[in-house]
């Protein structure tokens, strides 16, 4: 389809705006990158110190979550614009998964 | 291109139904072979009423019977209303937003033909040493225990055909997402698109545990696999799970289209827009996500515990809410409108109290503690059919009505139609209402036949001239659109002269790119806005008139999905063991699909376009008003 491609020239403004969120993104990503790096210390510091599994397990899925969420959103750009129906549909699969795993959990193998 | 296959011949007609990958050939093809299903089901409910017609009836064996009951579960649900409502989906949907056609067409003409053979190879099962006799849910322990290969063509069979469904729900999902005209807010959809939208996530969610559990099921009868056996540390609850996780939004997915189609049918008929559109929007939504949190109401007699069936018992009675939300906005979309009793707005009124019968009755079962005594007998087998036949098929015969004339160009006759909708709704509720009280004096499901002395004689006779009387509407159906075929009266772009929504607003059929130009949207019911503005043309357009970029019709689709059914017959008899033809078939049916997948990514299929001039010719051509 070509006749629906634009060539579109920027103009410095605009210019200026994309670098600026371009930086700002960049920040974001480092920021996300680091705190991924301090949790999982925090997780690997947790086997190490030899705490209780029953203290381990549930901090350590915890973490995991946090680390998906910061993943999604930071570096699989969740956090852009036009990504709401994707964010739906994720978070409804999600939500089916969950439930399901939750009664198999606890009316089957419990 | 499709237009001029039109005047060939029969062969040349042939071919351009298997390469085809316009939207409405595929809802053609969907109809038909659905429908085609739909007879085969039909036929074997009929032969369930005849053996249950009197006490003691040797008219067919009890293995029979068993297997002749699963068919009909299986082939109504999986290969007829789904696949009828799907046509309907095709046809409609994409007309209703305004596009040329679904986001991904070759991946639709894929969809209907996985279906296809999968279904063709379900009932081969017939001719090949029984079919499988293990009901439609399949619960483990009898499917691992029953013998021959009838099981296997369930388990085969059901994957191809879901791989089927799955594809075309992402395909509608992707396409309402994307591809709405200019203006065509998610909050102006018709409410037959939402429904749409809901049924295609619910498929998204719902098929992989289908898949799953059919996977398990494979690998326990084929390869000696546990998963399901109790005697070697499996759990055979593990289906049950697995079956209804898929199954409860199952019926939701079948549900859903069909509230879609008489929400269009009352505010059409009533010649009113849609009393509460926001909240019936919001209801289907509500009702899609409740779907998943209630399937365990299937299982109450399993022993899962008092606290879960609890839970379960009060998710169950939410979903009436929604559910009421809708009934009571459709009935006050018909208060004070210029009602117009066509033939599918007949259907849609009788649909309400049949419908809330059913699901009167569903709320009923879901208090687990009267659950135990109506599990498992006729009382279950009344409240589902009256959910599926009074909802789901009344709605595929009042769309069939309703949008025969967009999709074949001609109308349905009315009085022919009026005489099928008075014997099947009669038979209907003769058939089944009955069965309520069969349940409720002790008559078990599933079981191929009674004694004289437990006083269901005459209740069981009742109910299978109901089902003769819904035979006879069907046939009568049948009758119609063979004379409507004959007499072959085109109609123009709005044929029942109130037509709502942008797909009124284009010729009956439309043409294969459906829109010259892209319409744009000022509001719910865009067609009804243009009209009483005067408008003549129907629609605003969003864009001048230029070339159009359409898809190229393709043959692989067939071949991939031919590929599949060929090596499903090698898997099925490799594990006899003794015989030498069964793994050359399944190496090369796999061979024929990946080949056709690689033929398919190798190969650059970019298109083709239709000039400015061959659209304005057609324009001229008096094509714009239906007539040839």
């Amino acid at each position: 389809m070509a006749h629906d491609t634009h060539t579109h020239v920027r103009s410095q403004a605009e210019y200026e705006y994309v670098r600026r969120q371009r930086a700002k993104e960049m920040r974001n990503q480092l920021t996300s990158f680091a705190m991924m790096i301090f949790l999982t210390l925090i997780a690997f510091t947790t086997v190490a110190a030899d705490f209780s599994p029953y203290l381990i397990t549930p901090i350590i899925l915890l973490l995991a979550a946090v680390q998906v969420v910061l993943q999604l959103y930071h570096f699989m750009h969740m956090s852009n614009k036009g990504h709401g129906m994707v964010a739906f549909f994720m978070f409804s699969g999600m939500f089916v998964a969950f439930i399901t795993i939750l009664a198999l959990v606890t009316i089957v193998w419990w | 291109m499709s237009s001029i296959a039109q005047k060939q011949g029969f062969g040349a007609m042939i071919w351009d139904y298997l390469t085809t990958v316009d939207h409405k050939k595929i809802a053609h093809l969907y109809l038909t072979s659905g429908g085609l299903f739909f007879l085969i089901g039909g036929i074997e409910a009929m032969l369930i009423r005849i053996q249950l017609m009197k006490a003691g009836n040797d008219f067919l064996s009890a293995g029979t019977y068993n297997e002749v009951l699963t068919m009909h579960g299986t082939t109504m649900i999986f290969l007829a209303a789904m696949p009828i409502l799907l046509a309907f989906m095709n046809a409609v949907m994409p007309l209703q937003i305004g596009a040329r056609d679904v986001a991904f067409p070759f991946l639709n003409s894929l969809g209907f033909w996985l279906f296809f053979f999968g279904g063709i190879f379900l009932n081969l099962s017939w001719f090949m040493g029984g079919a499988p006799d293990a009901g439609w849910t399949n619960y483990a322990s009898l499917a691992l225990a029953s013998e021959g290969h009838g099981i296997d063509f369930y388990t085969l069979g059901l994957t191809i055909s879901g791989f089927g469904t799955l594809i075309s729900g992402i395909n509608f999902l992707v396409t309402i997402i994307n591809m709405r005209a200019p203006g065509m807010t998610y909050m102006r959809m018709p409410l037959f698109t939402w429904t749409t939208f809901v049924a295609s996530a619910l498929i998204l969610l719902a098929f992989p545990p289908l898949t799953i559990g059919l996977f398990f099921m494979v690998f326990d009868r084929m390869f000696g696999a546990n998963f399901f056996d109790v005697a070697n540390g499996g759990n055979t609850i593990i289906w049950e799970h697995l079956f209804w996780i898929f199954g409860h939004p199952e019926v939701y997915i079948l549900i859903l289209p069909a509230f879609g189609i008489f929400s269009e049918i009352f505010a059409i008929f009533s010649r009113k827009r849609l009393f509460g559109y926001t909240a019936l929007v919001f209801a289907t939504i509500l009702i899609g996500f409740y779907g998943f949190m209630v399937w365990a109401h299937h299982m109450f007699t399993v022993g899962l515990g008092a606290t879960a069936n609890a839970v379960f018992a009060l998710a169950t009675m939410i979903i009436a809410v929604p559910t009421g939300v809708k009934i009571f906005n459709w009935l006050l979309t018909i208060w004070g409108g210029s009602i117009k009793f066509t033939t599918p707005m007949i259907y849609a009124i009788a649909f309400i109290p049949s419908f809330v019968a059913g699901g009167v009755t569903g709320v009923m079962q879901a208090i687990a503690p009267l659950d135990y005594q109506l599990h498992d007998s006729y009382f279950i087998v009344a409240h589902f059919h009256y959910v599926i036949v009074g909802g789901v098929v009344l709605a595929i015969f009042a769309a069939t009505h309703l949008y025969w004339p967009k999709m074949f160009g001609t109308m349905l006759s009315e009085k022919l139609g009026k005489i099928t909708f008075w014997f099947f709704f009669i038979g209907f509720h003769l058939t089944f209402f009955i069965q309520h009280f069969l349940g409720l004096m002790g008559m078990p499901r599933r079981v191929y036949t009674f004694g004289a002395d437990q006083g269901w004689d005459l209740f069981n006779a009742i109910s299978s001239v109901g089902a003769l009387f819904m035979a006879i509407g069907v046939i009568v159906l049948l009758i119609n659109v063979v004379i409507t075929t004959v007499k072959n009266e085109r109609v123009g772009n709005d044929p029942w002269e109130d037509g709502r929504t942008l797909e009124w607003a284009i010729p009956s059929p439309p043409p294969f790119y459906n829109f010259a130009q892209t319409p744009l949207v000022r509001g719910l019911d865009t067609y009804w806005i243009e009209k009483m503005e005067g408008n003549k043309e129907g629609m605003l357009y969003a864009e001048p008139l230029e070339e159009i970029h359409m898809p190229n019709g393709s043959i692989i689709p067939v071949i991939m999905s031919f590929g599949l059914f060929v090596a499903s017959f090698g898997a099925l008899y490799f594990l006899d063991g003794d015989k030498s033809w069964p793994l050359p078939v399944l190496i090369l049916g796999l061979l024929i699909t990946f080949g056709s997948m690689l033929l398919r990514s190798l190969k650059d299929d970019l298109g083709f376009h239709i000039s400015k001039e061959e659209l304005i010719e057609d324009a001229k051509g008096g094509k714009m008003d239906g007539s040839k």
